[in-house]
């Protein structure tokens, strides 16, 4: 357990080494201590500082570590959440500056959830997801850590957000009640190479409703909800893609559709 | 141009198949020839078929092997391996497999075609592919090569048949124009755990351009893919080790599931 100060100094470093674009050293290593309570603790802090202190709304959540391959790159055993900003969008008619606005990015291909209802867990199941899923779009999320050269163990991804950075979504929509989420397959393209192939299953073994389920569940603990119009992405089907400036991605799902995002 | 003499391929099948219908394991044949070159292996290859089907085999399809990029470069080869199955591969859906009859089997999730018009290469293309495509249905390859703990070279492989052993199809059959090949997601259980997944992009960005190669391959030896022709076009999944007493599920986007349990 970290004492509030403590908390709160570690929010402030991740703060600023994300508007400095600097690395910190893994918070794990200097407070093995630490707790994954006090690491959300430490992401509610930075989340404050982003809206009091540049004006960032939430319009989301998104929830990592889901995937067999990422839990085993990340060597990390369970998933995790963190917030979405308005500052963290890119459109599709967009590059994203990866020399401006990032500091070691990897590129991953979801789905994304766009909400009609209201989650609240405890108690949520999977059919409470597909009747609160207005639609499913295609998505890059496009990740980032703050923590040294991605050394990251549980409670460094969450406080630094889950190690989130910019997100993408597509302008094609689907209707989960007329897919099988958990057998859509994804294609994920580098440079005009197909580079990694998955489906929905690599989501916790089971599906990305799973995934929903899982974090209207957790939050619920802390009394927060879904919301509706809010977007929640799922988690990657494939392994982290390692990009640089001059790079091109596409994902394509099947039966939803697909988005590209191009890197400077 | 083949190097090998008649006597020594004709050698080599018999010590191949033997491996295979006895179920022991052999060093890589290339060990002993090491100057082998991709004729013989094929030779090697279409002796053991001619040794089937002289038996009354019937031959029932063909399949395609290494088709993914990965693989591929991991072996330091440019082309897919193609081989053939004989009518005894066959399981059905749900059916089982005695591992007694096998040496170390393990499971590829893989998408499968019917043809209903011959395909000839050279310069046979993916659009000819699909539509000379009758049905795409799910299937489930069981391979096994024959030579000691997976270790071989790629001729060694071509003449073990590509390591063929078994397969389960079954699902659903769908239209080209039903499905997207490209997208089409696979998910494989072992056990009811998802052991891996994938999608139909894997295999050479999509299994019909491994039927177009196949065809392009086979015109090399003044041959073609016949109407009427199954498919497998190639793993999506990473192969998959498997135990008696497994329980194999492979779920399709689209194309229903198929499974097999090992005994």
């Amino acid at each position: 357990m970290l004492s509030t100060a403590q908390i709160q100094s570690y929010a402030e470093e991740l703060y600023q080494a994300l508007r400095q674009r600097e690395m910190v050293e893994p918070l794990s290593n200097r407070t093995p201590d630490m707790t994954v309570e006090d690491a959300y603790a430490v992401s509610s802090g930075l989340l404050e500082r982003r809206m009091q202190r540049d004006g960032e709304t939430v319009i989301g959540k998104k929830i990592g570590v889901t995937s067999k391959a990422v839990m085993t790159m990340l060597g990390v055993h369970q998933p995790d959440f963190g917030y979405l900003t308005d500052a963290m969008v890119v459109d599709e008619s967009e590059s994203l500056s990866l020399s401006t606005k990032m500091i070691q990015p990897k590129a991953e291909g979801e789905i994304a959830f766009v909400l009609k209802q209201d989650l609240i867990g405890p108690g949520v199941t999977a059919t409470d997801v597909l009747r609160a899923t207005d639609f499913v779009v295609p998505c890059f999320e496009i990740v980032d850590s703050r923590i040294k050269d991605w050394q990251i163990k549980i409670q460094d991804t969450v406080s630094d957000n889950a190690s989130c950075g910019y997100f993408l979504l597509g302008s094609q929509a689907a209707d989960p009640r007329q897919l099988d989420l958990s057998t859509v397959g994804m294609v994920v393209e580098l440079n005009g190479q197909v580079i990694s192939t998955g489906a929905g299953a690599a989501a916790l073994g089971s599906s990305p409703v799973s995934c929903v389920v899982w974090l209207a569940n957790t939050l619920g603990k802390f009394g927060v909800p879904l919301k509706a119009g809010e977007v929640i992405l799922s988690g990657s089907l494939v392994p982290l893609q390692t990009v640089k400036p001059g790079d091109y991605m596409s994902v394509s799902i099947g039966g939803i559709g697909r988005t590209a995002v191009r890197f400077d | 141009m083949a190097v090998l003499s008649k006597t020594t391929i004709a050698h080599l099948a018999e010590h191949l198949e033997n491996a295979e219908l006895q179920a022991f394991d052999v060093t890589k044949i290339t060990d002993d020839y090491p100057d082998m070159d991709w004729e013989d292996a094929y030779d090697i290859q279409y002796e053991i078929r001619r040794r089937k089907e002289a038996r009354g085999h019937q031959t029932i399809g063909l399949k395609m092997g290494l088709t993914s990029y990965a693989k591929m470069k991991q072996m330091g080869v440019d082309v897919p391996v193609y081989a053939f199955l004989s009518d005894y591969f066959s399981v059905p859906d749900g059916g089982e497999i005695n591992m007694a009859a096998l040496i170390h089997p393990k499971v590829e999730a893989e998408i499968a075609i019917i043809t209903n018009q011959p395909l000839h290469g050279p310069g046979c293309t993916v659009a000819q592919v699909l539509a000379a495509t009758e049905a795409v249905v799910p299937a489930v390859e069981v391979i096994d090569s024959r030579y000691r703990d997976f270790k071989f070279d790629l001729k060694s492989v071509v003449a073990d048949n590509a390591s063929s052993a078994r397969f389960v199809t079954g699902g659903k059959l769908k239209r080209a124009d039903q499905v997207d090949m490209k997208t089409l997601g696979v998910v494989m259980e072992i056990n009811g755990r998802v052991v891996a997944t994938g999608a139909g992009a894997a295999v050479l960005g999509h299994p019909a351009a491994s039927v177009a190669m196949l065809a392009n391959m086979l015109a090399e030896r003044g041959e073609h893919i016949p109407a009427g022709t199954f498919i497998m076009t190639g793993g999506i999944t990473a192969a998959v080790e498997v135990k008696a007493g497994d329980s194999v599920r492979v779920r399709y986007q689209d194309l229903g599931e198929v499974s097999i349990r090992f005994v």
